[in-house]
């Protein structure tokens, strides 16, 4: 199939970036987004052009790497799909397609499609974690029994990527569904329990610090998830940070 | 702002204040749908409210404070949210992922707040005039000649019904999202959501309803 | 040739690592403040170790190419983490779990190694449940367990599909406190790029900051890496698209030796290649052969009907079909080691019953197992007679609660119903279990350089078991390294801190800089990706699933003209001053051509088959691979020497003392 490109390139973070048009031949439906910007890739080295750079890594849709908002929508037109898996029959021949970086204050970019999403790991850094060291001493494993339920749903938390489209879909680009599901994780768990407070104050701290927008409840996060993190997750960030404030 | 400082207290205020001015507007809208069945009725409601000290002097500066706190936390998020994204996108597709109504709440609140500014100086600032600069006598008939009047105008009562479909809109977001933004999700959340879905269309349906009855009431007497 | 001395501690089994913790060298908590380590890497190996390093008070650095250390390939993991906990009062123990990672290594690992590993693997699931790590649990609120690859009990622990991901989220969320509390300090989106060795001793990295291009001098008393396999030598593999030899291969040519590198997994469920554009290839867990019928058609015209689209499988009867697995190996038939499936897949598809476009993909066929559960399911509603139609409806039920999620991605991807027709499976590269050599300690030859989890060679012999890398991973970097390093560490307490202008730092800097030069002013016209895919399909076709004297050594000569047309030929554009992917990859393909080529020598070299080694010459009359215990049971050890091809091999005995040797059979 033969599609149009318009891709956005911006040599570096300092420089100016706007949208280029590629014409693209010869993609096969089997390929998947990223293979298909390999061949772009291929076609412009060959040409003397520079590669457009974006990242990617696993490419099996779990380390969280691609991103890419393509024709207004993180991660394309399919639900429960990162970039990565993708494929191209989801695109017809003849298509243009835009291909933007995730848009966010706090994300800002680096090169092309690449951003800078360090702004999640300080949030976690501020406290998503258990203050646990590594000893061989701690407590048997089974010494707690955690409600199935609660683990499920812990579980289902933290099967967060980390890959930011919440914030690229939110119109805020609140960055509330990611932080709510790392918050989520400890908060179900007994093990997390015990520094529930200064977790949620510290990281929402955190997140307010770099930038991100407030979170206006408009779903869009939930939607464009690749994992399907529940807004649940918002709903108990909220109860949590109010307890915490509560309990000062 | 100290307490305000995060993000999710601001949410958390603008929520409890929403929640404040729904329980309003209830409240307001029963009185007001009194004056299609009864003249009577409307005119002793609206002269209690008017004349009770309890209302003038406690209740309403809580409100007054209450609608613009409302206004100002949301302008001053709706900037926090602008500066979250400094550069658009070229291509975004938000009606895919979330309503117009979830994502345009500054546009519906704005209307709503300039549509207040017609209604203060409609209502409240005649009144106002009224009752303590004038320092009329007290006349506890003259609400209901007072209301229709209001709607005599086409483009008036245009305007008014303009404004309450934008509250609709500003309600079909606004009411179910501050129980969310509160914390308070459990199994009756989803009945919740639906009593908030039924508000956000039958009160401001209502108060179209009382609007359009009493300017087409008027032509055709 | 040297026989080298893995110093593995006196006294019996169960009792070294116990008598070995307490008889080596501590460093006072005051003094750790005063020590420096490097981390390159942060997957499960690396991010354990750092986070546990940091916690005793070692100040350290981590380094990971990727923009955040939680994006490191253990991520992907699918099944599951064995620990001997017996759980399930199944007869468990450290023994059993011993006993079965040698024999599934097929007796070509260290017993002293192994053994501390299942020792250590109860602590680790303690651990990651006080981190908070999800795992499955039964409705009694207590951990779950499920069977996995073959062996006799249920030791395996998991978090549904993604037992790496929760793993290594835990391992991140640990370091996470060491970088809130400064005692970590992590260099994201950099990659090292060479060791510094002053005196004889690893003191240093030489690193690449890949946003701004610029090389950076970093110091320290020891360096652990923690860089993973090298499975991406064939292009095409399970790997991510960055995973890499370089850390690597880098201590190799300055001194440390490379094991076994002749050792790899190829695992039988991975979605097949679609065509030349394909980057990668995608795993599908093994799960799906306890369901899953695996066969070809038995007449090549069907085959080649099927592979023009002339022809449905759904179409071929019972006996126009050929389950070859259930044919050769009656008593295990689908559930025969990840290795004899791969094998026999590519037999018959080399044979020339492949069944994709590309002729490289068998069936793996559910219908089957949905009449099987249809019919039981009729029974247990009290339908003695139920029509076909309520039988594959019940029957796909249980099958879509079993393997929902995998049928969904495989449909993703390849755009076909499983439910409906046969899904398509082939072997990719999967793990990686041969790396650079080390001794009991984790040591290298190099003095004060470790290294750990998949990039040492040290626990799994010739072969894997399922669910065993992330105990490896995790144990030694939770639990082995961070004692045997204090027994190094603690001659350097008086050391100071190590000075980044000494002269070793200048060259090492100067020789990397160089390097780089060379490879962006080449003015060549192939792309990189053009020439590793060349390097892939020489390794996949002459060094892959099965191997011979004449295939090895061609390779040999082909890896090393290739590497010679690397080096004239590669284009890569932009510079070296900014962030530059093309840049990076050529480094990293320029190792790979030099590893792929000693990967090939090892490989003539072991006269034998084991394990994921299979040498034509060495089978039996049944096409099953023939070990040679009297020649060949040893650690082959390469030490650089300038070429690959003039490496030379050390060896390390491998002595069996608590273990029968035995030959695996699954007829």
């Amino acid at each position: 199939m033969k599609l149009t490109l318009k891709i956005w390139r911006q040599k570096g973070a300092d420089t100016k970036g706007s949208l280029q048009t590629y014409p693209i031949d010869g993609i096969d439906g089997d390929m998947s987004f990223l293979e298909m910007l390999d061949v772009l890739n291929e076609e412009l080295i060959e040409k003397g052009d520079e590669p457009v750079v974006f990242d990617h890594d696993c490419r099996e849709g779990i380390c969280g790497s691609c991103s890419l908002q393509i024709n207004g929508k993180p991660h394309g037109p399919q639900r429960h799909t990162t970039t990565c898996q993708l494929h191209m029959r989801s695109f017809n021949d003849g298509d243009t397609v835009v291909i933007e970086p995730f848009r966010a204050t706090a994300f800002p970019v680096i090169k092309d499609l690449v951003v800078d999403r360090s702004g999640f790991d300080r949030i976690q850094q501020a406290g998503g974690y258990v203050s646990v060291n590594t000893s061989g001493n701690t407590i048997d494993a089974n010494a707690t029994p955690v409600e199935k339920d609660n683990a499920d749903e812990a579980f289902n938390s933290a099967t967060c990527i980390g890959c930011g489209a919440c914030v690229a879909a939110c119109v805020n680009a609140s960055a509330m569904l990611f932080t709510s599901a790392k918050v989520s994780q400890f908060a179900l768990l007994p093990q997390g329990e015990v520094e529930a407070t200064r977790r949620v104050l510290n990281m929402v701290e955190q997140m307010d610090k770099e930038g991100f927008g407030a979170c206006s409840n408009t779903g869009a996060c939930f939607i464009e998830c690749p994992k399907d993190i529940s807004l649940e997750n918002i709903a108990r960030i909220n109860r949590e940070y109010l307890k915490a404030s509560a309990e000062g | 702002m100290g307490i305000l400082s995060a993000s999710i207290a601001k949410k958390v205020a603008m929520a409890l204040s929403g929640l404040f001015l729904v329980f309003f507007l209830a409240q307001h809208f029963t009185i007001n749908f009194s004056s299609v069945f009864s003249e009577e009725t409307f005119n002793s409601w609206s002269h209690f409210m008017g004349t009770n000290p309890l209302v003038q002097f406690i209740l309403q500066p809580i409100l007054i404070f209450g609608v613009v706190f409302h206004f100002v936390m949301g302008i001053v998020l709706e900037l926090k949210n602008n500066k979250a994204r400094k550069i658009s996108y070229k291509s975004y597709k938000g009606n895919t992922n979330s309503t117009w109504a979830s994502r345009n709440m500054i546009i519906s609140g704005a209307v709503i707040l300039a549509f207040l500014g017609l209604h203060f100086y409609d209502f409240w600032v005649p009144e106002i005039v009224h009752k303590y600069v004038e320092s009329n006598p007290a006349d506890a008939t003259r609400y209901y000649g007072e209301l229709v009047h209001k709607f005599e105008s086409p483009v008036r009562t245009g305007i008014y019904v303009i404004a309450f479909v934008l509250l609709m809109f500003h309600l079909w977001h606004g009411f179910a999202s501050s129980f969310q933004t509160m914390g308070w999700n459990n199994k009756f959340s989803k009945a919740v959501k639906g009593f908030t879905k039924l508000y956000a269309i039958v009160i401001p349906l209502g108060f179209i309803i009382i609007a359009l009855y009493h300017h087409f009431n008027q032509i055709s007497h | 040739m040297s026989i080298l001395d893995a110093k593995i501690p006196e006294g019996p089994l169960d009792e070294k690592w116990k008598n070995h913790k307490n008889s080596i060298n501590l460093v006072n908590p005051a003094n750790k403040r005063n020590i420096d380590v490097i981390v390159v890497g942060t997957g499960l190996a690396g991010g354990s170790a750092a986070a546990t390093l940091a916690e005793l008070g070692y100040n350290v650095k981590t380094f990971c190419y990727q923009d955040s250390p939680r994006r490191a390939h253990s991520i992907a993991a699918q099944g599951g983490i064995n620990a001997a906990k017996n759980y399930q009062g199944d007869g468990d123990s450290n023994y059993r779990l011993f006993y079965d990672t040698v024999k599934g290594g097929d007796y070509r690992s260290r017993e002293g190694n192994v053994y501390r590993l299942a020792q250590v693997s109860a602590n680790i699931i303690d651990q990651c449940v006080a981190q908070g790590v999800p795992f499955a649990r039964e409705y009694g609120g207590l951990l779950d367990n499920r069977s996995f690859g073959g062996v006799l009990v249920s030791r395996t622990f998991y978090a549904k599909g993604q037992t790496g991901q929760q793993l290594l989220l835990g391992a991140y969320a640990a370091m996470n406190r060491q970088i809130n509390r400064g005692k970590i300090e992590p260099f994201n989106r950099h990659e090292m790029l060479d060791i510094v060795i002053v005196d004889g001793k690893a003191r240093g990295i030489i690193a690449r900051d890949l946003v701004t291009g610029k090389l950076e001098r970093h110091s320290a008393h020891a360096v652990v890496i923690a860089s993973g396999g090298y499975g991406n030598v064939f292009f095409l593999s399970t790997n991510a698209m960055g995973s890499n030899v370089t850390a690597s291969w880098k201590i190799h040519k300055k001194g440390a030796y490379f094991a076994n590198p002749c050792y790899t997994q190829i695992h039988p469920t991975c979605i097949p290649v679609s065509g030349d554009h394909q980057s990668k290839l995608t795993l599908m867990s093994e799960s799906l052969r306890n369901d899953g019928r695996i066969w070809v058609p038995k007449k090549k015209e069907d085959a080649e009907a099927i592979r023009q689209g002339k022809k449905k499988p759904t179409e071929l009867s019972e006996e126009e079909r050929d389950y070859y697995l259930e044919r050769r190996y009656p008593s295990f038939g689908n559930l025969v080691p990840r290795d004899v499936a791969s094998r026999a897949a590519k037999e018959r598809c080399d044979a020339g019953f492949g069944v994709n476009k590309t002729g490289e993909a068998v069936f793996l066929d559910f219908a089957s197992a949905i009449q099987r559960y249809g019919k039981e399911q009729a029974v247990m509603h009290g339908n003695h007679n139920p029509s076909e139609e309520e039988v594959i409806k019940l029957g796909t039920e249980v099958v879509a609660n079993k393997y929902g999620n995998l049928f969904e991605m495989y449909e993703k991807i390849v755009d076909a119903n499983p439910y409906k027709t046969p899904m398509m499976i082939y072997p990719a590269v999967h793990y990686t279990m041969g790396g650079v050599w080390v001794d009991y300690n984790l040591q290298s030859t190099i003095k004060g350089c470790y290294v750990t989890g998949e990039a040492n060679f040290s626990d799994h012999g010739a072969n894997r078991l399922g669910a065993s890398a992330l105990m490896q991973g995790l144990a030694d970097g939770y639990f082995v390294l961070p004692y045997t390093i204090g027994d190094y560490l603690a001659d350097d307490i008086r050391t100071g801190e190590i000075s980044t202008d000494l002269p070793a730092f200048e060259q090492a800097e100067k020789d990397v800089r160089e390097r780089l030069e060379k490879l962006i002013n080449n003015k060549g016209t192939k792309s990189v990706d053009d020439i590793h895919k060349r390097l892939g399909k020489i390794m996949w076709n002459k060094v892959g699933m099965s191997r011979n004297a004449k295939g090895l050594k061609e390779a040999i000569s082909e890896i090393k003209a290739l590497r010679e047309e690397f080096w004239k030929e590669v284009k890569v554009p932009g510079s070296m001053d900014e962030m530059n992917p093309e840049l990076e990859k050529a480094g990293r393909v320029a190792d790979f051509l030099e590893l792929g080529e000693l990967f090939a020598k090892d490989a003539l070299h072991r006269e034998e088959s084991c394990g994921g080694h299979f040498r034509e010459e060495y089978q039996t009359d049944e096409g099953e691979a023939m070990r040679d215990d009297e020649n060949f049971m040893y650690v082959a050890a390469w030490e650089y020497k300038g070429e690959p091809s003039e490496a030379v091999l050390h060896k390390e005995n491998l002595e069996y003392e608590n273990i029968e040797v035995k030959t695996r059979s699954y007829k």
